[in-house]
């Protein structure tokens, strides 16, 4: 789960990163208020789960209360990389001396966090990986011998960070930092940039922040944090049943069972010539409920031309999974095509099944690819 | 031989009282597993269908003789379990569990490598070697006895493609599911090298997906260290940025985790990957003909 700015820059200060003081506003007159509350010059944030905020005007300096407003007005509804902004995040302004960056990742690949400093912040870190790799220092924790003081004294004096005032700051920092990233089960924790104050202070300017889903059990104020209304209301309604879902942008709607066979049908309906609508993975099971609900929620996306119902039979025998396909259509009236693949356990005992039943609306076809293609024929 | 599971294989089941435990333990021990135990915390003394229930995964290494563990406790619990099965003498461990916190997982792992121990899943089908043991939850009808190794971090794409190849008379001597999660017990290379030593093995298939740089490793593993031929089917070329595709391990961070990109490192390294399960089996079918 992305946390936003906001969001992550609250978990940092729960873990003791210094994060400028701030308030959340929905509209320009709540962000008038909290210029007002918090004095002086102040940056209006736009809240959204994509970068380049700043390059597409989602950040601006304000100063005071009418001038918050103003920008405010000016940054929501916003459409960044296709999020629409609806939550802002008033700062107190923070003179910029210097600005580093820090992060620390689940490394997959060494299976270990992964510790990144450089002083080159405020930049795209790609960049600085392939213009100037030496200046960014990488160095992966045990994660059973946990982080070691030793650790961040490698990391700032890697990076060549003379003043010792910073590096006190940053050595404690880089501590908390692997805290919060234990304490909170992150997949990446994201300080960029990390600034220091003309007095030489040092705090975390930016935020990103994601939490794995799988952990989130553990961390009910965390899960608290998910806006719903940020994602598309298809996702949402999957969620609340159970549904796994993800929205694409496409014509032909997908349901199979097993998240690597469902990817697989999205291949192959693009190999067909045609745009997939959505992932949605019913699972193990076939039975009447799982599959009204999955059709319930891939109808509801209106860009839906026509269905493609993959499904290979392992220990859900293939008749099984037909007789729940009829009685979910029963249960449900859906006109839009949909297009059966039934292969594995009993798969011929399917195929007679549905063809026996044949409501008018269903096609039932012997391979994946030639389902795809007639699927992709019925949504155009 | 095959590989992980065989006629030596002696299964304790963790969570066997459980409905999911119980229905594929005993498919597991009417395919011909040799299911000596189950283990569930508060009910050792009682047996189901005639196997015997220990309250701790020792019991059932000192009373039972087992050497190799399924594992199907909640998430919550899981971690725990793989614990107390290394740390009672278990050397093979597989995990069906799905939805570990990756920070569990992660330490899970650093703790167990070292032992030596055959850690698979977790998030992942098992283990099955046809005609001998099947360990997990792979629908064993599906597929035939023969000489094809196939590795996947799926479920179902896998039963799909053996499936196709039983119906072009092709069967394996094992299936291995790696899982779908982000810190997998074994890689692709793990089994890869043994299915490299495995004697009864003599072409691979590896089915991989969106997300990490399993695939791109094992690309350089097989032009380096194999002489077996490998065929692959990526999934996920139409996934989106960003986004978790049913799998927790199924998502492309960035720029990096692609189909593309890793269907380009396994070509550069001159393994051939087909576009569709069908086309895999059929390419699995040309590569056994020419070299019969």
């Amino acid at each position: 789960m992305d946390l936003y700015e906001y969001q992550g820059k609250e978990l940092f200060a729960r873990f003791g990163i210094p994060v400028s003081e701030g308030r959340l506003a929905t509209t320009a007159d709540e962000a008038a208020a909290a210029a007002e509350e918090l004095g002086g010059e102040v940056v209006v944030k736009a809240q959204v789960l994509t970068g380049g905020r700043g390059k597409a005007g989602g950040i601006k300096l304000a100063e005071g209360a009418d001038d918050a407003r103003a920008k405010a007005e000016q940054i929501l509804g916003l459409d960044i990389r296709g999020h629409v902004v609806r939550k802002l995040w008033i700062e107190r302004a923070s003179e910029i001396a210097k600005e580093y960056y820090l992060s620390l990742t689940f490394d997959r690949g060494a299976k270990k966090p992964l510790f990144m400093f450089t002083t080159q912040g405020g930049i795209d870190i790609e960049e600085v990986a392939e213009k100037h790799p030496d200046a960014l220092v990488r160095l992966h924790v045990d994660p059973f011998e946990g982080f070691q003081p030793w650790q961040g004294r490698r990391l700032i004096y890697g990076a060549g960070l003379a003043d010792p005032d910073e590096q006190k700051q940053i050595l404690t920092i880089v501590g908390k930092l692997y805290a919060a990233f234990v304490g909170t089960d992150a997949m990446l924790t994201e300080i960029n940039p990390l600034i220091v104050t003309p007095e030489g202070e040092v705090k975390a300017l930016d935020s990103k922040f994601t939490v794995d889903d799988a952990a989130l059990f553990r961390h009910p104020e965390i899960a608290e944090m998910r806006d719903l209304e940020a994602v598309p209301p298809e996702e949402r309604a999957a969620r609340e049943k159970d549904v796994t879902y993800v929205k694409l942008d496409g014509e032909v709607g997908i349901l199979g069972n097993g998240a690597g066979l469902v990817m697989s049908t999205l291949d192959v309906i693009a190999l067909a010539g045609g745009k997939p609508a959505n992932f949605c993975d019913l699972g193990g099971g076939g039975d009447a409920e799982g599959v009204v609900d999955a059709l319930e929620v891939i109808t509801a996306d209106p860009q839906v031309r026509s269905i493609f119902f993959n499904v290979f039979g392992g220990i859900t025998r293939c008749d099984e999974v037909a007789r729940g396909i009829l009685a979910a259509l029963e249960r449900m009236s859906i006109s839009h095509p949909i297009v059966v693949r039934l292969d594995g356990t009993n798969a011929e005992e399917g195929r007679r099944i549905l063809a026996e039943a044949s409501p008018d609306n269903l096609h039932v076809e012997p391979t994946m690819l030639d389902a795809a293609r007639r699927a992709v024929e019925l949504a155009a | 031989m095959a590989i992980i599971v065989d006629n030596d294989t002696r299964l304790v089941v963790q969570g066997l009282t459980g409905s999911e435990g119980r229905f594929h333990g005993l498919r597991n021990r009417s395919y011909g597993t040799n299911v000596v135990a189950g283990v569930t915390p508060g009910k050792g003394g009682q047996d189901v269908e005639g196997i015997p229930v220990f309250d701790t995964v020792a019991e059932a290494v000192e009373r039972a003789g087992a050497n190799t563990t399924l594992i199907f406790v909640p998430a919550r619990f899981a971690a725990d379990a793989v614990y107390e099965a290394v740390d009672s003498g278990i050397g093979t461990v597989i995990v069906i569990t799905e939805h570990i916190p990756a920070h569990e997982m992660l330490r899970v792992y650093t703790y167990v490598r070292p032992k030596g121990i055959t850690l698979v899943g977790p998030n992942c089908p098992g283990v099955l070697s046809p005609g001998k043991a099947n360990a997990g939850i792979i629908p064993a009808e599906v597929f035939a006895e023969g000489a094809i190794g196939l590795v996947s971090r799926s479920g179902t794409l896998t039963y799909q493609i053996g499936y196709e190849l039983a119906q072009l008379g092709l069967g394996n001597s094992s299936i291995v599911g790696i899982g779908g999660d982000p810190v997998p017990g074994s890689s692709f290379i793990d089994v890869l090298e043994r299915f490299q030593a495995d004697p009864e093995t003599e072409f691979v298939v590896m089915v991989g997906e969106i997300g990490g740089d399993e695939e791109e490793k094992a690309a350089e593993f097989i032009r380096d260290r194999m002489t077996k031929p490998v065929l692959a089917y990526i999934a996920g070329f139409t996934a989106p940025p960003g986004k978790t595709m049913g799998h927790a391990g199924a998502i492309i961070s960035g720029s990096s985790g692609t189909a593309q990109a890793k269907k380009e490192a396994l070509e550069a390294c001159g393994v051939r990957v087909g576009t569709t399960p069908t086309e895999v089996a059929e390419l699995v079918a040309d590569t056994v003909g020419t070299r019969a």
